[in-house]
C-alpha cells in the first residue's frame, strides 16, 4: 500500500471472471504521514482507506471485466462497517464480488480481511464512465500490470 | 393503475424518501419529484432487480442531451413504466 498516493492493492491474487471476484493482497506500511495524524502515538488505519481498499478492489474488477473500456468512480458506500483496527505492518487480502452491472453504473460487495478476520465490509456503488482522456487509461494499465491483474483482462 | 407504476412508485418511496401520494403517472421524476443523479443511480438499481432488467439510462440520456427526445419519453411515469414493460417484454 502506498497510502499517500492512494494505491491501495498491491497484488492481484486471483480474478475469475466468471463468479465475478476477485482478490487481492495489500501490505499496511509500517510508516506513513498518515500514521503520524491518525492518531499520535496510536497509529490505525483511517477507517475511510479501509473503505477505499474495498472500493478499488472492486474498481480493478470492474475495469478487468469491462476490459478498460470506462473507469468506475466511487459513488455510494451504503451499509459499510468496520469491524476491527487496523494497525501499521499488517498484511490485508480485499475481496470484491461485481453483484450488478447496471447501464453507466456498478455494485459491488466489499469485504477486507486481516489475516483471517473480517474487518471490513461495505456495498460499494459506482459510476462508470468513459475515461477522460487516454492518459489515464493507459496510467491505469500500466498499474493493472504492476498488481499483476491477469494480462487476459488487460487490453491497452 | 399498472403493477408496473405501483412497483415503480413503491421503489421511489422509499428509495428517495418521497410520499407514495405525490407520485402519479403523471409526475416527471427529475422536475416534479426532483429525484437527483445520485438517488437515480438508487432507483436505476431497484428497477434492474426488480424486474431482472437493465435499464438502458446510458442510451436514454444521452438521447435527452442530444435533444433527440423530450426527458417526458423517459422520465415521466407513466412512460418509465410502459419502458420497462417493453424491456421486460424483449427480456422472454
Amino acid at each position: 500500500m502506498r497510502l499517500e498516493y492512494f494505491r491501495m492493492i498491491d497484488r492481484v491474487v486471483a480474478l475469475d471472471s466468471a463468479a465475478r471476484t476477485i482478490t487481492a493482497g495489500c501490505l499496511v506500511p509500517e510508516a506513513s504521514p498518515i500514521f503520524e495524524g491518525h492518531f499520535p502515538g496510536y497509529p490505525l488505519l483511517p477507517g475511510v482507506l479501509m473503505i477505499e481498499t474495498m472500493a478499488q478492489a472492486g474498481g480493478w474488477l470492474i475495469m478487468a471485466m469491462q476490459r478498460f473500456s470506462n473507469i468506475p468512480f466511487l459513488a455510494q458506500v451504503k451499509d459499510a462497517k468496520l469491524r476491527s483496527f487496523i494497525t501499521p505492518g499488517q498484511p490485508l487480502t480485499a475481496h470484491a464480488e461485481l453483484v450488478h452491472e447496471g447501464s453507466g453504473y456498478a455494485v459491488a460487495n466489499g469485504r477486507l480481511f486481516a489475516e483471517a478476520a473480517l474487518t471490513a465490509e461495505a456495498e460499494i456503488r459506482y459510476r462508470l464512465v468513459s475515461f477522460p482522456n487516454e492518459a489515464l487509461r493507459n496510467e491505469m494499465l500500466t498499474v493493472a500490470r504492476a498488481i499483476a491483474l491477469p494480462e487476459a483482462f488487460v487490453h491497452a | 393503475m399498472s403493477a408496473t407504476f405501483d412497483t415503480i412508485a413503491g421503489i421511489i418511496s422509499e428509495t428517495c424518501d418521497i410520499p407514495r401520494e405525490k407520485i402519479t403517472p403523471e409526475s416527471h421524476a427529475i422536475n416534479d419529484l426532483g429525484i437527483d443523479s445520485l438517488d437515480f443511480l438508487d432507483v436505476a438499481f431497484a428497477i434492474d432487480k426488480a424486474f431482472g432488467i437493465k435499464m438502458p439510462l446510458e442510451q436514454w440520456t444521452q438521447e435527452v442531451n442530444e435533444g433527440k427526445v423530450s426527458s417526458d419519453r423517459y422520465f415521466v411515469m407513466k412512460d418509465l413504466c410502459s419502458n420497462i414493460d417493453s424491456l421486460v417484454a424483449q427480456k422472454v
